[in-house]
């Protein structure tokens, strides 16, 4: 379990994080969502020892992470947005860097590789340099590097970012399992259905303010179900229905271009910042 | 307190093996066109101290590509850093910034001293004969372990390629010229060699000399070295720390 309390960051006198405070418990997975900017990747930089906080606090597994940042960054598996591995350098190879750097002895760095690259599927490419993968495949060793020293938490930064739809299919997949095995998960993204889809709880940031956290299904029960979205008309507002039918009805008296859809969780968004999440 | 030193130092090493080749062909070049041509242009013609000007040189060499090598981790850094963003992967692992500090600068020496023993094996090619002893070796990695632990703060501090690259031209490169590794400081007037005495290289220079000849090393040398070496390892981990914002 880890808990966040009043977390505050400050660069060059531009407030990035304004006291964000959430808790995320073992085989949850907790998605943050917001726009470029809003604080998304500092959060999850401070979680994982990258950058120091100004103020605040974070209890991982009751106890505080800032008093003891080697043990905390030990229990904490990051997937970078970048993909960061040793391009030069086998699968393999890039997992034994990690098991080292995280202390695993030889036994056991042996053994989470074997079952890590079963687990993401690419035991076949155990030798093959990274240099050499796709990029879904270069995800999918991150994750399975990020998980070499069994973490407590997982942070994954926009880990499907720039994926084709079947790929990050594959990697969703991977994220379940993770949970379903007992993990923390946080995870930020740009991509709605992504956290509609993983998430237990969304949390909507907002330069640097958390603005709302809950259920998506909770997020999204005052729009209803249904929405008129007019298309490239700023000046016409998205109109919510809760019945398909109802939206319809309305859609046939309108002009101009427009779709009627689900609601969404960037319309909860939207409606709580007054602003979409691009 | 030097958590994760061995895992840093690992992956360099696994770095170091699969360009090996590569590696040791680039750090051949050079000493190779000073042998050739100093051996060859200047021949017996020039000497000092009853020795031919190879001799005088190849110690010389061997102090200054201890340097260069050493100092070339910042590059590797540098691309871990900017290009592939590895450095994010050992920040969030439970490595101490001193063990960060420790891998790299003994992986600075490693290269030091494996382009060392290419130069003194490419100097017995050209008849050049010297004692490659304890203390020769002592003062190589001495000079390897200052300029490297010098290269992890800097590789720190830079924000790009090209400040690592204009800060190399501006004070390795000089210092490798002028350290006393192509002619004896004692030769210059007074004042030019007691400025030049001050340049680590300098000494390290006359230490590996003295040892390729045989001769008593001056502690002084080396208490200097071992010195500086300290201080740049902690300016190295203050700039790691502050390196996490």
């Amino acid at each position: 379990m880890i808990a966040l309390h009043d977390l505050r960051k400050e660069y060059s006198g531009r407030e990035a994080l304004r006291g964000v405070s959430f808790e995320i418990a073992g085989g949850e997975i907790f998605a943050l969502l917001g726009p470029n900017g809003a604080g998304k990747t500092t959060t999850i930089r401070i979680l994982s020892g990258l950058t120091r906080a100004d103020g605040g606090s974070v209890v991982l597994d009751g106890r505080d992470a800032f008093l003891d940042p080697l043990w905390a960054r030990s229990r904490c598996g990051l997937v970078a947005q970048t993909i960061n591995l040793d391009q030069d350098l086998t699968v393999a190879e890039n997992l034994e860097i990690h098991g080292r750097l995280f202390g695993l002895d030889r036994i056991r760095r042996r053994e989470q590789t074997a079952r890590l690259l079963d687990y993401v599927e690419l035991a076949d490419r155990r030798d093959t340099p990274v240099r050499q993968l796709s990029g879904g495949m270069k995800r999918r060793v991150t994750i399975a590097r990020s998980l070499m020293h069994e973490p407590g938490v997982l942070l994954l930064d926009e880990p499907t970012v720039g994926l084709d739809p079947n790929i990050r299919r594959r990697i969703w997949a991977l994220i379940k399992r993770i949970q379903a095995d007992g993990a923390a998960v946080l995870l930020t993204t740009h991509y709605i259905e992504e956290a509609e889809y993983l998430a237990g709880r969304v949390a909507f940031l907002d330069q640097g303010q958390l603005k709302a956290v809950d259920t998506p299904a909770n997020l999204m029960r005052p729009f209803g179900q249904w929405a008129f979205d007019p298309l490239h008309d700023e000046t016409r507002e998205t109109v919510f229905f809760e019945e398909r039918e109802a939206a319809n009805e309305y859609a046939a008296g309108q002009t101009g271009a427009f779709m009627v859809r689900r609601v969404n969780l960037e319309d909860a968004f939207r409606a709580m910042t007054g602003r979409g999440m691009e | 307190m030097m958590r994760g030193w061995s895992a840093v130092f690992y992956r360099e090493m696994l770095i170091l093996r699969r360009r090996l080749w590569r590696l040791a062909l680039s750090m051949s070049v050079s000493p190779l066109l000073y042998l050739l041509a100093f051996g060859f242009a200047l021949g017996k013609a020039a000497g000092f101290e009853g020795r031919t000007y190879l001799e005088f040189l190849v110690p010389g060499l061997a102090a200054m590509s201890s340097m260069t090598q050493a100092w070339s981790i910042a590059s590797e850094i540098n691309i871990a850093r900017f290009y592939y963003k590895i450095f994010e992967e050992i920040q969030a692992a439970p490595v101490s910034a001193a063990g960060y500090v420790l891998g790299e600068t003994l992986a600075g020496v490693v290269r030091a001293l494996m382009a060392v023993g290419l130069i003194l094996g490419l100097a017995r090619l050209f008849g050049v004969h010297l004692e490659a002893g304890p203390l020769l070796w002592a003062g190589v990695f001495l000079n390897a372990f200052l300029f490297a632990a010098l290269a992890v703060a800097m590789a720190m501090l830079v924000k790009s390629h090209a400040d690592q690259s204009m800060i190399s031209s501006l004070v390795i490169t000089p210092m490798a010229f002028l350290g006393g590794t192509f002619f004896p400081l004692d030769r210059l007037p007074q004042w030019a060699a007691a400025t030049l005495s001050l340049l680590p290289l300098t000494h390290a220079a006359r230490a590996v000399r003295r040892a390729a000849f045989g001769q008593p090393g001056d502690p002084l040398d080396f208490l200097l070295l071992a010195g500086l070496g300290l201080a740049a390892f902690l300016l190295a981990w203050a700039c790691v720390r502050r390196a996490r914002d």
